[in-house]
């Protein structure tokens, strides 16, 4: 569980985070939306230790981030997973060493552990036989599976995951979104997504919480969304005649 | 893994740049050889002249400087544009997520291999420009091979090639940080990593020039 209490961060003048009070429960998928601007690439980057925070705190399992020293810095960082936008995967190394590279830095298994958690990880997001290719070679979608295979290769308690399904198609974004779904079930994750992708919110939204102007406006759940007439709410995740539709078919459906 | 790295790097910064060395040394050798013996077309001079002012040529300036500067060019923008790229892709905000220095993990071994490889990329470019000017003047009938061989020995002073690697260190140094820091500090896209590269390549040409000065004034002034 990820606790995040009058969360504060600000650039110079620009305050981007005005206190955000949120609390990210084990085992769901935790979604932030909002505007571009609102501030959900920099509450991540808090939440990651990118960013130092300028006011309030965050609690991972109780532990305070900015009460701990290097050591418990670095052996919380090892049970952070992260999934970038762009993958971020290290182009001079094949899919099978990126997906080795957080083992070989830290673990003290032997050879053949590595090998065998690697063919896990690699099977756990289906991408048996890919292990020799460059990501260059490989698809965005794929590429996106990479990523979330070396997210998790060290077992890790927290799951971020920084807009997952831009640049792909529906049906891999689907795909994408099942996995993280699955991947925080079974292996009980706290698992946090940045995300514009209303398909997402709909699919996969256990918990979300909407960002405006660095406040948190709104949060509940995916079936929530559905009947609230918050304008928060309405004026960012309604605004196409498709979203319009489903909401009032939902409704119709409640009474 | 940081050995496995330092090795990957000496194979990325130090072998990719054996052939251009060679090739270069050879010719620019051979050419020295052939300007020398022109300039130098008198006959109360003797010809082991022309394998003297070769030989300081190659040794003094030519191999530590003039290959530096054009290692400043292949490295240094290989460098930067490496690091930018992994800058603007977030790979470098991936290595910093798992815990990971990645100033120390992806700069440290790059400044390593430079320092301990570039003097011996100068060492094979002393040798070729030297072989070059020999191949030049035996080819083009102005020094003979023995006169050659006597000027290289005659006056031959070893603490100028000591003088020329100490230098090649340095270069080294300057050229890899000068080019890491362009590269690892890149923020934007596309365009910033290119503006970053072309940046290295001039500060780092820039300040081996200077280097190469204060160095010889204060080593070799006194």
């Amino acid at each position: 569980m990820i606790e995040v209490k009058g969360l504060q961060k600000s650039f110079e003048s620009n305050h981007v985070l005005k206190g955000v009070d949120v609390c990210f429960e084990k085992g769901k998928t935790n979604l932030i939306i909002g505007r571009s601007g609102s501030g959900k690439t920099v509450f991540l980057k808090c939440l990651l230790g990118l960013h130092e925070i300028d006011g309030g705190s965050i609690l991972y399992d109780g532990r305070d981030s900015r009460l701990m020293d290097k050591k418990e810095q670095g052996e919380l960082r090892q049970e952070l997973g992260m999934v970038f936008q762009g993958g971020a995967l290290f182009d001079s190394m094949t899919v099978r060493e990126n997906v080795l590279f957080p083992l070989q830095m830290f673990s003290d298994m032997s050879n053949s552990e590595i090998n065998d958690r690697v063919d896990f990880c690699l099977s756990r997001v289906n991408l048996e036989g890919v292990g020799e290719r460059f990501p260059a070679e490989i698809s965005g979608g794929m590429k996106k599976r990479v990523s979330i295979a070396r997210s998790i290769v060290l077992n890790p308690k927290y799951l971020f995951c920084d807009e997952p399904n831009s640049g792909l198609d529906p049906m891999t974004a689907v795909v994408i979104d099942n996995l993280i779904r699955e991947i925080t079930e079974e292996f009980n994750i706290t698992t946090v997504i940045n995300t514009h992708d209303m398909n997402s919110v709909m699919e996969i939204g256990d918990h979300i919480v909407l960002l405006k102007e660095g406040i948190k406006v709104w949060e509940g759940n995916r079936f929530e969304i559905l009947q609230t007439e918050d304008p928060n709410i309405t004026d960012f995740v309604f605004t196409s005649e498709l979203f319009k539709t489903i909401k009032g078919v939902a409704r119709s459906k409640t009474k | 893994m940081y050995r496995k790295s330092f090795a990957k790097e000496i194979d990325y910064l130090g072998y990719d740049s054996v052939a251009i060395v060679a090739i270069i040394s050879l010719f620019v050798g051979a050419v020295v050889t052939i300007q020398t013996a022109l300039n130098l077309d008198n006959p109360v001079i003797p010809a082991y002249y022309i394998a003297i002012a070769t030989r300081e040529s190659i040794i003094l300036e030519f191999s530590p400087t003039m290959i530096s500067l054009i290692l400043a060019g292949k490295v240094g923008s290989n460098i930067a544009s490496t690091l930018g790229t992994m800058r603007v892709t977030e790979q470098i905000e991936a290595l910093e997520v798992m815990g990971i220095n990645s100033a120390a993990y992806l700069i440290l071994p790059k400044i390593i291999a430079s320092m301990l490889f570039n003097p011996i990329l100068i060492l094979l470019s002393m040798f070729l420009g030297i072989l070059g000017g020999y191949i030049a003047g035996d080819l083009s009938g102005m020094i003979t091979p023995p006169d050659y061989i006597l000027g290289l020995q005659l006056g031959f002073k070893p603490y100028y090639v000591v003088y020329s690697l100490s230098k090649t260190v340095v270069f080294a140094f300057l050229i890899t940080s000068i080019s890491a820091y362009y590269g690892y500090t890149v923020k934007g896209g596309a365009v910033e990593v290119g503006a970053a590269s072309t940046k290295a390549v001039v500060i780092s040409s820039v300040a081996v020039i200077v280097a190469n000065y204060v160095i010889t004034q204060l080593v070799l002034s006194n």
